[in-house]
């Protein structure tokens, strides 16, 4: 309970006394690059590759001869748009930027940089934390937004090249039945755990004592806790907005 | 000028430091010596405001650091520079906008005047065509010379060094203690460096102050460190042969 009072706490830090706006453009541009488009080919890769893998799959169990085939498009569609696209894609994001942020701030911390910041009287919390919280929760739906389409897109070429699936069934499934509010949610929720993985991360990071050893534990801690909380907050969000 | 009235800080139940006195001048280089694990760093992070000790004050000027208003606060850090033991330079930036960094932060210079300052600092440190290399591009002493660059560029009135010359070689570190020395005396600065290297001692010591286990032992000159009469003092300097000789 006293970690999740410290984490409230260190959240009010990056907000108060923060420098100047123009301070943080060239920083949120600069961290947009590193977290969005460096995940750019991870995202993408895995989630073709998971799309493809579900149409597979779905055709496989799939064994009633009165059930249309098209409903396996449908499958593919509101599994990629409710759950694997936004949740797969930020578990794969907390791993790739959790554990980055974290060592990054935990180094920074070892070495005295951060101390450095706050003796020049910089709120280093603020400075260094809140531009990448900015660029994970602005970046995050844009690779999410990405990884719903490519996760299709997988199911698709999987599904019409192994020939379980004409291309005329598939693209009459995706349309069966669409609620645009499933896109809606979709959003919501990497928002959320957008937010959740940067700002556990960082915590982490920020707050290492010690040296390479305790910087590595931070780094495992932070894609773990996040890994926690996109489940726990995927499980909270589904009941509220879907039920 | 720097004045310190009784800081007194503890870890657990362990106490560091046991309510610590001084006074440090303008123009004057400070030591602050001691073994490994008295309290220096953690006496240096109280005056600078890393760490709130339990009890004392620290006056800069007169005006009461701790409980002083967040404004007037930063306005004492943004007189304060620096210099951390491993340098404390940023990773990502080249030496030349590490050096600039406290004036793009802290002032609303134009930019030529920024990079002009930052040049003129890295002048002052011998390392003018260094500028554009990154900081793990260069060596240990270049990298220590780069902090107390970044520590002067907004003409500190006050300037902190802990353990300038850890990990250096010895005629680095006398080079570097000179650097200190000299800016100290040029910008009438008052600084206090936290050492346990004795040539830095012997050097650069205008005024030395002695902790053991958290106490204030001593306080003299380089001249009167061998012959303080503070059996724990003579114990910590008799540790370095060259001393020793000296002595005999």
């Amino acid at each position: 309970m006293s970690r999740l009072g410290s984490y409230f706490i260190f959240l009010g830090t990056l907000f108060r006394n923060r420098e100047k706006l123009r301070v943080y453009l060239g920083l949120i541009l600069n961290e947009c690059t590193s977290i969005g488009v460096g995940s750019i080919f991870i995202v993408a890769l895995v989630n073709t590759f998971i799309g493809a893998v579900t149409c597979v799959q779905t055709a496989y169990n799939l064994t009633n001869p009165f059930v249309p085939k098209n409903i396996i498009a449908l499958i593919v569609r509101d599994s990629s748009i409710l759950e694997l696209a936004p949740t797969l894609s930020c578990i794969v994001l907390a791993g790739k930027v959790g554990s980055n942020i974290a060592s990054e701030l935990g180094t920074m911390r070892i070495t005295e940089q951060i101390d450095a910041l706050e003796v020049m009287g910089i709120n280093s919390s603020s400075y260094l934390v809140l531009p990448k919280v900015i660029a994970s929760v602005f970046m995050f739906p844009l690779l999410v937004i990405m990884a719903g389409f490519l996760s299709i897109l997988g199911g698709y070429l999987a599904g019409t090249l192994a020939g379980v699936i004409s291309p005329e069934e598939y693209v009459s499934g995706l349309r069966v039945d669409y609620k645009p509010f499933g896109v809606v949610f979709a959003l919501i929720k990497t928002v959320v755990f957008a937010f959740l993985i940067s700002t556990i991360s960082a915590y982490r990071g920020y707050n290492v004592q010690g040296g390479a050893l305790e910087v590595g534990a931070a780094s495992t801690a932070a894609v773990t806790n996040s890994c926690v909380a996109i489940v726990a907050a995927d499980f909270i969000l589904t009941q509220l907005l879907l039920t | 000028m720097i004045e310190i009235k009784n800081i007194a800080k503890t870890f657990g139940d362990r106490q560091v430091l046991a309510g610590i006195d001084g006074s440090f001048k303008p123009g004057d280089t400070s030591l602050i010596i001691g073994g490994s694990g008295t309290g220096k760093s953690v006496l240096l992070k109280c005056m600078i405001g890393l760490i709130k000790p339990d009890s004392g004050e620290v006056l800069y000027d007169g005006r009461d650091f701790l409980t002083t208003d967040l404004n007037e606060q930063k306005t004492i850090r943004r007189e304060m520079g620096v210099l951390f033991q491993g340098s404390a330079l940023f990773d990502s930036k080249t030496v030349l906008e590490n050096v600039r960094f406290p004036l793009d932060m802290l002032t609303e210079q134009p930019e030529s005047e920024k990079i002009e300052r930052a040049q003129e600092c890295l002048r002052r440190v011998g390392l003018e065509n260094a500028g554009d290399r990154m900081p793990s591009e260069i060596s240990g002493g270049m990298k220590k010379r780069v902090g107390i660059a970044r520590a002067i560029v907004l003409n500190p009135k006050y300037l902190f060094c802990d353990e300038p010359n850890s990990g250096l070689d010895p005629l680095t570190s006398i080079k570097i203690d000179q650097l200190i020395s000299e800016i100290t005396d040029e910008y009438q600065i008052t600084t206090v460096v936290i050492t346990h290297d004795m040539n830095s001692m012997l050097e650069i010591g205008e005024k030395i102050m002695f902790l053991y286990e958290g106490n204030k032992l001593w306080e003299g000159t380089s001249a009167t460190l061998t012959h303080s009469g503070v059996n724990e003092l003579n114990e910590f300097i008799n540790a370095n042969k060259l001393i020793r000789e000296m002595e005999k």
